[in-house]
């Protein structure tokens, strides 16, 4: 088991946002975690690495309990996150930023170096010392992913990658995120779109209100429409 | 023409220490987003250590040497004070940290004048710099063009750290997005204190640079920490080359001000900076800054008008407080009245801080131009004490619509220190213009008359004045008003959005809370007889946040109880120890780290809390709405 969240319970101030999540991620899978806009995604992506301070429950990645640890040693140890919002740093450059993401090297993890990146997104490979505030959003976000990657993870949080993306640029994630499976990447990706879902995934978890209502393959998920139906928009 | 180009070059000298400090404190800034009020302090204690070290080891070695081990000295001290004190509230509202690291530099005065004693300390001449070149008949000292070099190549040198290495790309990303770069895996506990570091090391650099200079005292501190937040806020917050292009401009400005304003040089520096500020609110360099992380005032608990009961238990303290004559004797009643005017400041100041979200660094201004207004008007145009009482706030009014037209075109940390520099040139021209202010023989013989001559009928008009004002401005606070004034200051864009005019609700707020605290000021005159350009000083400022602070941020009637409380303390303190600033400025520290919320706060949260453990509710409700990112 690569990674394991139980009983994960978040708070923002005064409300309740997460009740009693559970998830698993099995060694180099792909995980979606499907649900509407506000369903709780960002907050368990964000609650696994520790940047959700009002939380509890037990999160074990590769065995070890990582709730107590602060964000920096939990990424640190492997669990690599990109953020829904991108938050790429927009005054430096997109080796700079790559720069920032860069750890050392981990024996149970494929190594990333930058030249490998810049074959797996050829467009950064040409805006090498291009501040990231004058990409595109689809580069951004792909600059953002690489620069996860840089950090050599066995897991990613990928937080709704395809958001906001035009179809052609969606395509080039599908391959990037399915080229990352086969580097023996394991991944946790979040999403609105089923469609995009279905196309890396192996296993979905479905959230809505800040509980799970639903896990299993893709092939489950698609024999229960009225699930479907009832916790996601098409 | 000679002249001029070494008056150029005098100034381009003063520039390099003022560099120094302001690249530091924006270097800070960029990183921890907490502005170091502490920096001055840091400077001083640069010389300090500079002045010892140089003394006690000899030849150029030693000098040189002695100038950087100082720095290295004092930057050690700073990152003792980042990991026990700043760690703790890096999180805290702006406020807290502006006010957590002033408490600081309160006790760093006391500190040095126990080490090194109270007097001015003139330090070694730098070896192999002690003579002067003449250029067509005027004498530029070498050391002056040493440190002309020197600045330029501070900035290179930073340059190169911040472009070339991890260090500075890792800092530079922090500086945009703490978070991100701490999911990325970087521990950016020891990232903010390795920057602490350099900071602080190039603040006390500065002050080591300067001891062959200018003669060490103990009040270094503010002198440079005005001037610095007058460079970052023209130069921009967080940017090097900012700091840079306006300490060299603002040194220039004081080195020509004096050849044209001889007694006022402080005016050309203000006006450039209003300039600046109308031109580019973020300074000449700087960007656009992102809203601040958490307004003052900002609560989850509503606030409500009082009910009958508490009404009823507000006009019988009143009453109680009103027959204080009847019991006390003299010098109870002149505390009792000092107290008294003391709450008409501290509301003031809660009127813009807590009901406007605008945390006033400077508010003594405002409290001194009523005072001297009154001063003026009693001694210069003999009018009665009725006229002089009702017109006197009116040029604390004055001032307030001027400074707080500029100010408020700007928020947070900008805001505070944009007010600390206007009280600051205040301060300066009471203080310089001897002809007008007496400067620091101040305006003596500003008595009552006889009708309110004695302690007590000057209580009792000191009690009556300060209720009305309480109440006046307690109406305000529930009127369309101040419900307008709440609205920008929980979100300026909401309120935009249904029609408020945020910026004109704002200045109207800081003019109302001027004229207030010139109110304070006017009776102030009245009850010391006289003014001093201390009426206008930082330290009264800071006291009124301490007040406010101490009576509970968050609350409405905090300031009432803070104010009688911190002066009531005040006034026996300084009578039982000469540490009053060490104990003051710890006091200070241990309040915002300890006790943010005040007592009135406190209060409050303690009996909501018992109410809805009552109601089986969670606890949770009544804690504060953290800043939802």
């Amino acid at each position: 088991m690569k990674l394991q969240v139980a009983d994960l319970n978040s708070f923002y101030g005064p409300a309740h946002i997460l009740f009693d999540i559970a998830l698993e991620v099995g060694e180099g899978e792909v995980v979606a975690l499907l649900g509407r806009n506000g369903a709780g995604k960002s907050t368990t992506f964000r609650s696994i690495v520790g940047l959700v301070e009002n939380r509890s429950g037990r999160i074990v990645f590769e065995s070890r309990d990582v709730s107590r640890e602060p964000t920096h040693a939990i990424v640190r140890g492997g669990l690599g996150y990109v953020p829904e919002e991108r938050r790429i740093f927009t005054d430096l450059t997109v080796e700079e930023n790559l720069e920032v993401g860069r750890q050392p090297k981990r024996p149970n993890a494929p190594h990333w170096t930058r030249e490998k990146l810049f074959t797996l997104f050829p467009n950064l490979g040409e805006m090498r010392n291009r501040p990231g505030g004058r990409m595109s959003g689809g580069e951004q976000q792909m600059l953002t992913i690489a620069r996860t990657l840089m950090g050599n993870p066995s897991l990613v949080l990928l937080d709704e990658p395809s958001e906001g993306l035009s179809p052609k640029i969606v395509e080039q994630m599908v391959d990037a995120i399915l080229a990352m499976k086969n580097e023996g990447v394991s991944i946790v990706v979040s999403e609105q779109n089923l469609h995009f879902a279905r196309l890396i995934s192996d296993r979905a978890y479905i959230i809505e209100r800040g509980r799970i209502c639903f896990g299993g393959t893709m092939a489950e998920l698609d024999a229960r429409p009225d699930i479907r139906d009832a916790h996601l928009s098409l | 023409m000679a002249f001029y180009f070494v008056q150029f070059l005098t100034g381009l000298a003063s520039a390099a220490s003022l560099f120094l400090v302001a690249s530091g404190l924006s270097i800070i800034f960029g990183v921890t987003r907490i502005v170091n009020f502490a920096h001055g302090a840091f400077y001083m204690l640069g010389a300090y250590v500079a002045f010892t070290l140089t003394e006690r080891l000899s030849g150029a070695l030693g000098f040189w040497g002695g100038i950087v081990v100082a720095a290295l000295i004092v930057a050690v001290i700073g990152v003792l004070v980042e990991m026990v004190l700043l760690r703790r509230i890096y999180h805290a509202p702006e406020l807290f940290q502006l006010l957590a690291t002033f408490g600081l530099t309160l006790m760093v005065q006391d500190i040095v004048v126990m080490i090194w004693g109270p007097d001015d300390l003139l330090g070694r001449r730098a070896p192999g710099f002690r003579g002067a070149v003449d250029f067509f008949g005027q004498n530029i000292p070498s050391y002056d063009l040493f440190l002309i070099a020197l600045s330029p190549v501070v900035l290179g040198v930073l340059w190169l750290l911040f472009q070339r290495t991890r260090w500075g790309v890792l800092v530079r990303a922090a500086t945009q997005d703490r978070d991100m770069v701490a999911a990325l895996g970087v521990n950016q506990k020891w990232l903010f204190t390795s920057v602490f570091a350099l900071g602080v090391f190039l603040a006390a650099l500065g002050g080591a640079l300067q001891i062959p200079r200018d003669a060490v005292h103990h009040a270094l501190d503010l002198r440079i920490i005005v001037e610095v937040f007058v460079v970052v806020v023209i130069g921009g917050l967080g940017s090097i080359i900012g700091a840079f292009v306006a300490a060299v401009l603002v040194s220039e400005l004081n080195a020509f001000g004096i050849l044209i304003f001889p007694k006022i040089s402080i005016i050309l520096v203000f006006l450039v900076m209003a300039v600046v500020l109308i031109v580019r609110p973020w300074g000449l360099f700087g960007k656009p800054e992102a809203a601040a992380r958490r307004t003052p005032g900002l609560t989850v608990n509503p606030w409500r008008p009082l009910t009958s009961g508490e009404r009823m238990m507000s006009i019988s303290a009143l009453a109680l407080a009103a027959t204080l004559p009847l019991f006390a004797g003299n010098y109870a009643l002149t505390v009792g009245s000092e107290i008294a005017i003391f709450v008409v400041f501290a509301a003031s100041l809660h009127f813009l801080m807590s009901v406007g979200g605008l945390a006033s660094f400077g508010h003594a201004a405002y409290f001194g131009l009523g005072a001297y207004g009154v001063a003026f008007l009693a001694k210069a145009a003999g009018l009665p004490m009725m006229v002089s009482l009702l017109l006197g706030p009116v040029l604390g009014l004055l001032g307030a619509a001027v400074f707080g037209f500029f100010a408020v075109q700007l928020s947070g940390v900008y805001f505070a220190m944009l007010t600390l520099a206007f009280a600051q040139i205040v301060w300066s021209i009471a203080f310089q213009w001897v002809t007008v202010t007496g400067g620091d023989n101040g305006i003596l013989g500003v008595w009552p008359e006889k009708w309110a001559a004695s302690p007590a009928n000057f209580y009792w008009l000191s009690l009556g004045i300060t209720a009305l004002v309480v109440a006046l401005l307690r109406v305000i606070v529930f009127s369309p008003f101040g419900f307008a004034l709440r609205a920008t200051r929980d979100s300026p864009l909401r309120s935009e959005a249904i029609g408020i005019n945020g910026k004109r609700v704002q200045w109207t707020a800081f003019v109302i809370s001027g004229t207030v605290a010139g109110i304070g000021g006017a009776l102030f005159a009245y009850l010391k007889g006289s003014v001093f350009p201390d009426s206008v000083g930082i330290s009264l400022s800071v006291d009124a946040l301490v007040m406010v602070l101490l009576g509970g941020v968050e609350t409405v009637s905090g300031a009432v109880i803070g104010a009688i409380v911190f002066k009531a303390a005040n006034i026996w303190l300084v009578s039982q120890t000469d540490l009053s600033k060490l104990v003051l400025g710890g006091f200070i520290v241990l309040m915002v780290v300890a006790f943010p919320k005040g007592i009135v706060g406190t209060l409050e949260t303690i009996r909501n809390r018992r109410r809805s453990s009552k109601a089986k509710k969670s606890a949770l409700v009544t804690s504060r709405i953290e800043a939802a990112e």
